[in-house]
């Protein structure tokens, strides 16, 4: 058993409602307990969907347990088919559904219905939310692409290729594919299929016409594009386009497998990022401490761009995606770090405090770390909530996504130098010491709370920061009047470390009193 | 839980009460968590069951799960599954972690759900085991708010009913004391105790806000239920001698008062002091509703099952804002503790028991409502569709029963239309 508050990943068959309620003309039916129908409002809110999503639920209760489940279960394929006539099914059984063992294969193959139904084995007591859309839509693939064909030479016409990786619930994907989109016809190549979303059943089947694939989420579409460089001998890229330097890479990398020149692309200025990240005002962002967490997609090309992009320094990377742990690891070793591999996210949290970052990116879960922390954050990958399936135009990937990257990144930070400029000029009370920035909601305490001295309303201590019972409490020295006065000119978002610093400056060497002297003994000490 | 009753003899009260079975969209009663949490401020909810019941209570829960709430899951695994880890040794370490890290938790609840009570992990028991060896600190209890037995607010039914046999007991000779039984917002509850302080009623409230403050029961405790869907709460107090007084429920100033007064009747309050004490409430809420009614009269309604308020909500806007009622879905219709309410539907409403969720969108698309109460995974799709929706969830979060709250009752209802008439695009 785990203890847990908060999960990164939803079970296999969320992954799997993922697929299909991103496709059309597939019909999910899933065999689960009354209550499990809550996930459809995942798609109805978060993402604002105007229909349901295309799944039926058998929402069995306890008196049906003693009686025929697998005759429920049978009769909801049956009514599904007869009222949404699919062009195909798929079906699977929910975690407890997995438990009492009917089996929902069998039973809709004894329906014989005239479409083909797909049965998903998605292990809900092992495996979680990314690996179920991954299964499912490689299932989906191997049922319904079909036997290869002879492709046809390409005699002038423009190459084709598969767009494969999008799904219901993506952070970002319904934009992403727009860019993706527009650098493919820039470069002269067709899109066959983009799935899973948009398409149908009947365009999976139209896969193998394509030459090659593009795997925009290899957390999603790896594994299905593996099985087409298998059988239908289509190469594929899953460089992911997020980032000026990446997406430069992604267009060499298609326009090597579709065999057309990518100099037009990247000629002139695609993107802005570098202009803006060149332009003094960008100065200050050198050597910014940034802590990266989310799934292995994002956190990944978050970690390049940030440190070769925007020259920040990279402090702290990991995922919650345990499938991706290798990848993770090489890319912290190339910034000197340890990577974390974790879905709990209290392990997140401290290795956040411990990294004392200036910038978080990361979830719905470290934007709220970070407010709790007072540190400006980003979100960068899923969970999302409601916020981050906006109304605009809104990519990662590709050019205009760099730019919304530099936009994203920077803005909480550049509003962090404003107030602080403020701050010093004015003695106005909007403006006082201890006000939260106007983009930071805390709670409770209107002082900067430090890293170190959070603790009662958060309730669960982490481990780090439990004094070992039966010691002597650690005395903090007293800060002299002059230095505590000079501590407050120091900018409020490095402040709090600052003091940490000073004060452990002063425990390691026993000192009786924090001075001025103290202060700037402990900054040279330690230095930036 | 859901088992269901048998259908009343020729509805006396020419309210038409259909069953309907099928696939249910509707919460499991782990939600209850979210808002009985908040209620007892030193509990702690330990789901027992999968990550399909954490991410649940993750939704259920919005924001609220990042303020470190006092609930959480103990995710089982294959390891448990398949024997390799014992489920009972585990379930003590995590209790002991949890306990460890979380001092100020005095009341600890085990909850059954779906996976748990098909593998029958037997949680009463180790309920029992952990009392003992966190005793006297922590008590521990465990009731089940799976989706298989319990609806949505069926899962606060038995977290109270879980409570009832630890209640202490009412000396045989004691006067007799009124209990309220159902988790209320603290500012509804203060409002009701103040009533029934100025009525003369000795009167507490079932959940209390502490662990250690929950009201005896005994033979001379009446009990007045605040929420419809205390079914086996009402079963267990009324294996402790408790009284149930019959009332329709808190909602509108009819319902309110109707509520009150089924106390003072059973507590011989003077009826001339009743009406001085509850008339200036009445007064104000009947203000407040009326600036609603004219928005609301006449507006044809429909009910999704959810919560089993239906039944009172629908009495409320058809008979204090004469809205019509096109049909009133209920996930369970107790006969007993909804006879008054019934009785006050107009004659002809159709109250549906039950779901099956495609026939039942079919009949709202075909009778075009002009506001459709619903849960939130269909709202959007129906305001899709052109129908004006009212998410239902809000009605269990937001402060609704009483006087003080009848206006906002009635807002709660009137935005949606309000909205749509002012939206130009």
């Amino acid at each position: 058993m785990q203890l847990t508050v908060w999960t990164y990943e939803g079970p296999p068959h969320i992954g799997a409602m993922r697929i299909a309620t991103a496709m059309k003309g597939l019909h999910y039916v899933l065999h689960a307990p009354q209550g499990d129908t809550y996930a459809d409002l995942l798609f109805t809110m978060i993402e604002r969907r105007d229909a349901r999503p295309p799944v039926t639920y058998t929402t069995f209760q306890a008196q049906d347990l003693g009686r025929d489940t697998a005759e429920i279960f049978k009769n909801a394929v049956a009514q599904a088919y007869e009222r949404f006539q699919p062009q195909a099914m798929i079906v699977g059984a929910s975690c407890t559904a997995e438990l009492i063992q009917d089996d929902p294969g069998g039973l809709a193959k004894a329906l014989a219905l005239p479409i083909p139904v797909i049965p998903l084995e998605l292990p809900a007591y092992q495996k979680k939310e990314n690996w179920g859309a991954s299964e499912t839509f490689y299932r989906l693939v191997r049922a319904l692409a079909g036997q290869p064909v002879e492709r046809a030479p390409r005699e002038g016409r423009r190459p084709v290729c598969n767009v494969l990786g999008p799904t219901a619930l993506g952070f970002r994907h319904r934009d992403d594919i727009v860019e993706i989109r527009k650098l493919l016809d820039a470069l002269g190549i067709d899109v066959n299929v983009v799935a899973p979303m948009g398409a149908t059943p009947a365009d999976l089947g139209r896969l193998g016409a394509a030459a090659f694939n593009v795997v925009l989420y290899p957390e999603i579409a790896r594994a299905a594009a593996q099985y087409l460089e298998k059988t239908f001998k289509q190469p594929f890229t899953d460089i992911v386009p997020i980032g000026v330097k990446a997406t430069e890479r992604f267009v060499e990398a298609v326009a090597a497998l579709a065999g057309v020149d990518p100099a037009p692309v990247l000629a002139g200025a695609p993107s802005r990022l570098p202009w803006y990240s060149r332009s003094v005002d960008s100065t200050y962002l050198t050597g910014k401490r940034v802590f990266i967490f989310g799934d292995a997609t994002h956190a990944l090309a978050a970690a390049r761009i940030a440190a070769t992009e925007l020259a920040f320094k990279v402090v702290g990377i990991g995922t919650y995606s345990r499938e991706f742990a290798r990848e993770l690891r090489a890319e912290a070793a190339e910034h000197g770090i340890e990577a974390l591999i974790t879905d709990d996210y209290l392990d997140v949290e401290a290795a956040i405090q411990a990294a004392a970052p200036e910038l978080v990116l990361g979830t719905q879960m470290e934007r709220h770390i970070a407010k709790r922390l007072g540190v400006p954050c980003a979100v960068i990958s899923a969970p999302i909530h409601v916020q981050d399936f906006p109304a605009r135009h809104s990519p990662q990937m590709g050019f205009e996504g760099a730019n919304v990257l530099f936009d994203t990144w920077v803005h909480p930070l550049m509003m962090g130098l404003e107030e602080h400029l403020l701050g010093m000029f004015r003695e106005d009370p909007e403006f006082h010491d201890g006000a939260a920035p106007s983009h930071l909601t805390r709670h409770g305490s209107t002082a900067i709370p430090s890293p170190l001295r959070r603790g009662e309303e958060v309730g669960v201590v982490p481990p780090a920061a439990t004094e070992p019972s039966g010691t002597t409490p650690i005395l903090i020295a007293p800060w002299a009047p002059d230095a505590e006065k000079e501590l407050k000119k120091i900018p409020f978002f490095v402040r709090g470390k600052a003091r940490a610093n000073t004060e452990r400056f002063a425990r390691e060497r026993q000192l009786p009193l924090i001075t001025l002297e103290t202060l700037y003994d402990a900054k040279a000490h330690f230095g930036r | 839980m859901n088992a269901h009753a048998p259908l009343p003899a020729a509805a006396d009260c020419g309210v038409e009460v259909r069953q309907e079975r099928g696939q249910r969209a509707v919460f499991c009663g782990l939600t209850g968590i979210v808002w009985l949490h908040r209620k007892i401020q030193d509990a702690f909810f330990l789901v027992v069951g999968s990550r399909t019941c954490a991410h649940l209570i993750q939704s259920a829960a919005g924001v609220m799960i990042f303020a470190e709430p006092r609930f959480a899951t103990a995710i089982i695994d294959e390891r448990d599954l398949a024997g390799i880890a014992d489920m009972n040794e585990e379930l003590d370490r995590i209790v002991g972690r949890l306990i460890e890290r979380r001092p100020g938790i005095k009341l600890l609840f085990l909850v059954g759900s779906c996976p748990s009570e098909v593998i029958k992990l037997d949680l009463s028991r180790a309920a029992l085991r952990l009392s003992k060896s966190l005793a006297p600190d922590v008590r521990v209890l465990n009731y089940s708010g799976s989706g298989i037995e319990t609806t949505f607010t069926q899962g606060e039914d038995a977290c109270l009913a879980s409570l009832v046999p630890e209640l202490p007991p009412a000396p045989a000779e004691a006067e007799a004391a009124l209990m309220v039984v159902g988790a209320l917002a603290d500012v509804v509850e203060d409002q009701f105790a103040r009533i029934f302080a100025e009525l003369g009623i000795p009167a507490r409230f079932l959940p209390a806000r502490r662990a250690g403050e929950m009201p005896p029961v005994g033979r001379n405790t009446r009990y007045l239920l605040a929420q419809p869907f205390l079914t086996d709460t009402a079963r267990s107090l009324e294996e402790r001698s408790a009284k149930r007084l019959s009332a329709p429920f808190p909602l509108g100033a009819e319902g309110t008062t109707r509520w009150l007064r089924a106390a003072a009747d059973a507590f011989g309050v003077d009826a001339q002091h009743f009406e001085a004490v509850v008339a200036p409430g009445q007064k104000r809420a009947r203000r407040a509703l009326a600036q609603y009614q004219e928005r609301l009269s006449g507006k044809r309604v429909f009910f999704f099952p959810d919560s089993q308020l239906e039944v009172p909500l629908a009495r409320f806007l058809s008979r204090e804002m004469e809205a019509e009622l096109v049909e009133v879905g209920t996930p369970y219709l107790h006969r007993a503790h909804l006879s008054e309410e019934l009785e006050l539907l107009p004659s002809g409403t159709i109250v549906n028991e039950g779901q099956s969720l495609d026939d039942q969108m079919d009949r709202c698309r075909k009778a075009r409502p002009d506001l459709t109460v619903c849960g939130l995974g269909l709202a959007n799709p129906l305001e899709a569709e052109g129908l004006s929706t009212k998410w239902s969830i809000e009605l269990l979060f937001t402060p609704i029963q009483g006087y003080d709250q009848a206006g906002d009752l009635a807002e709660l209802f009137c935005r949606p239309l309000v909205r749509r008439t002012r939206l130009e695009v």
